[in-house]
């Protein structure tokens, strides 16, 4: 049996959906120990020799199989940084379930910088999706700063899901990706922030090869004194397609910063940004409230459809 | 029952929007409001629902003063408003403004409206017990002529049509069975087929009205033939009212409606 507390069951559960130990391979994590792992006949996962993290093997043609590799800390004044990569065989479908949950009740910092590579072969197909949550009421800060690099080979597909909706105060996400022939990439990012948080998350993907395509899209809430930075940058070095968008809400003092950016290196590259950023629309509330609802339940309705 | 009284609205720049109107809808009514565009049709129902708030003057519901009321007060008191423009929203479904709707609904026992006479349909008798259940949702769509499968989880966003929003918008109001509901302009964008529809549904809510009242506003024939009262509104000021069929054949083909669409036959869409 492995030897969770409540907290640390709780923060599992809130960043992959986890109530028991998973189904197929899974590396758990809690305040700087691996203290489960398992692989499959297919999926291998050994811890890196220097003890920075694990390397996962996901052999070619493995279908429908899972992968959890969920993180939590505890322990307030934890400091971390855990390099994971993961090889994808050719013409496997695989979906990988990441994510961060820290609780912190202490006075002092607790972070978590997880840097992760995806090398995707030929045909890969990858549904990832990755939690970040915090909670605790102590002084001390959660912060998670994510690294994320994606290589991928031709016919492969990487859609991202990226979820930070509660308690981490400051993170700083870096998302690299490089885009090979008729590859495909989806980023669905949603993000929310409060208090006095601080989120940046940037993004610079590299279309480098004929038919690739790239689908960066934030939506964002930013309440009370937080602030967001969404720093997008997508680039064709072929004939392809891209697009970023960044939609956001704005709330009470929050501020948000967009900068979608496009580079065309061929002639053939077809590039789209957009952004928006405003308040809830005034007739979305007033609509609601014709149903019945209260101001801030209308609120809460609309910002949950948002972010779903 | 709906009262108001000596009722004005005036905007920013000094003009008068509704001015000193006087208007009493008893219960039990079926009540067409119509008149010209710009007359301050919408601007009156968004007064009623407490969307607007009126610079002079009052409006009792039930005996009660709700002037000074909020649009969720008056939606709990239960009041209804479908909107002439429906709101769009971002990530929420179909099925999920059913929801809230259904769970904000006035009067759980007694449906005010089942779906088109059509034997084989399934009559609106709702529980709402808990979570306004996916084949009771689906039932109110089949009832505005949407194939409700295609449509339960379907964003209210703008991949929808402007008729499929405008049905969906009616749709949601049903399902609130509210004392006294306001449509603006229900037909607007809505093609033949379900024009038809639409006629019988309100022919059907007409039938059925029990207690509650409904007030829609129009430029329809078909629907000013079926109403007790019309009431011509233009120039923010009651012109013309009382009962449908003393009024009706004063105002086809005259100034009343200028801008609209009447068919001949009810049928001519715009
Ligand atoms: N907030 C506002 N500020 C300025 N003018 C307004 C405002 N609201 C409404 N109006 C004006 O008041 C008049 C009445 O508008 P309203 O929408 O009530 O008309 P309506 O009778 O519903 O017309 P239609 O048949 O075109 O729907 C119009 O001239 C409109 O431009
Ligand atoms: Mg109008």
């Amino acid at each position: 049996m492995l030897k969770v507390d409540e907290i640390q069951k709780r923060l599992f559960k809130e960043v992959a959906e986890l109530h028991d130990i998973p189904m197929g391979a899974y590396n758990l994590r809690a305040n700087g120990k691996a203290i489960g792992r398992n692989s499959t006949a297919n999926v291998e996962i050994t811890g890196k020799e220097d003890g920075s993290g694990i390397d996962i093997r996901i052999k070619p043609d493995t279908k429908n199989e899972s992968v959890h590799i969920p993180v939590v800390l505890s322990e307030s004044g934890l400091e971390e940084v855990v390099y994971n990569d993961f090889y994808v065989g050719a013409d496997s479908d695989v979906v990988i379930v990441a994510g961060c949950g820290i609780d912190n009740c202490g006075g002092k910092d607790s972070r978590h910088d997880g840097v992760h590579r995806f090398f995707l072969e030929k045909g890969a197909k990858v549904r990832y999706v990755e939690k970040h949550y915090g909670s605790g009421d102590g002084d001390g800060k959660r912060i998670l700063n994510p690294v994320t690099e994606v290589y991928m080979d031709e016919n492969s597909q990487m859609e991202m899901q990226m979820e930070q909706i509660k308690g981490v105060d400051s993170t700083n996400r870096m998302t690299l990706a490089e885009v090979g022939k008729n590859a495909k990439l989806i980023v669905k990012e949603r993000l929310m922030t409060h208090g006095v948080q601080n989120a940046v998350s940037g993004y610079k993907v590299t279309i480098k090869e004929e038919g690739g395509s790239a689908d960066v899209v934030s939506r964002s809430v930013a309440r009370d004194s937080s602030y967001q930075k969404f720093d997008a940058c997508i680039i064709g070095n072929a004939p392809c397609h891209g697009h970023t968008e960044c939609d956001s809400i704005i709330m009470d003092q929050g501020r948000i910063l967009a900068v979608p950016s496009l580079e065309a290196n061929d002639v053939d590259a077809e590039l789209f940004h957009e952004a928006a950023i405003g308040k809830i629309a005034g007739e979305q509330l007033i609509k609601l409230m014709t149903l019945g609802l209260t101001e801030q339940e209308a609120e809460e309705q609309i910002i949950n459809g948002f972010l779903k | 029952m709906l009262e108001i009284r000596n009722l004005s609205f005036q905007v920013d720049d000094g003009k008068e929007i509704i001015r000193d109107l006087n208007l009493t809808v008893e219960d039990k009514k079926f009540v067409v409001i119509t008149g010209p565009n710009g007359g301050g049709k919408s601007t009156l129902a968004k007064l009623i629902a407490g969307i607007e708030k009126p610079t002079a003057g009052q409006i009792f519901f039930n005996g009660e003063d709700i002037t000074g009321k909020s649009i969720t007060e008056r939606a709990n008191m239960g009041i209804g408003f479908a909107f002439q423009q429906p709101v769009k929203f971002k990530g929420i479904r179909v099925i999920d403004l059913l929801r809230l709707a259904a769970k904000n609904a006035y009067n759980k026992q007694e449906p005010s409206v089942k779906p088109l006479a059509d034997s084989k349909a399934k009559p609106l008798h709702l529980h709402f017990e808990k979570e306004l259940s996916v084949s009771d949702a689906c039932d109110y769509l089949s009832a505005v002529g949407l194939c409700a499968r295609d449509y339960i989880d379907r964003e209210v966003d703008a991949s929808l049509s402007g008729g499929e929003l405008k049905r969906i918008e009616i749709a949601t109001v049903m399902a609130r069975k509210t004392k006294l509901t306001l449509f603006d302009e229900p037909e607007a964008g809505i093609d033949l087929w379900s024009f038809n529809n639409l006629i019988r549904i309100f022919e059907q809510m007409r039938r059925e009205i029990h207690e509650s009242s409904i007030i829609i506003i129009s430029h329809q024939e078909r629907i000013l033939e079926i109403a007790d009262e019309i009431v011509v509104v233009a120039d923010g000021r009651i012109q013309k009212s009382g009962r449908g069929s003393d009024i009706l054949p004063g105002i086809l083909g005259t100034d009343a409606a200028v801008g609209t669409c009447f068919g001949k036959n009810g049928d001519k869409v715009c």
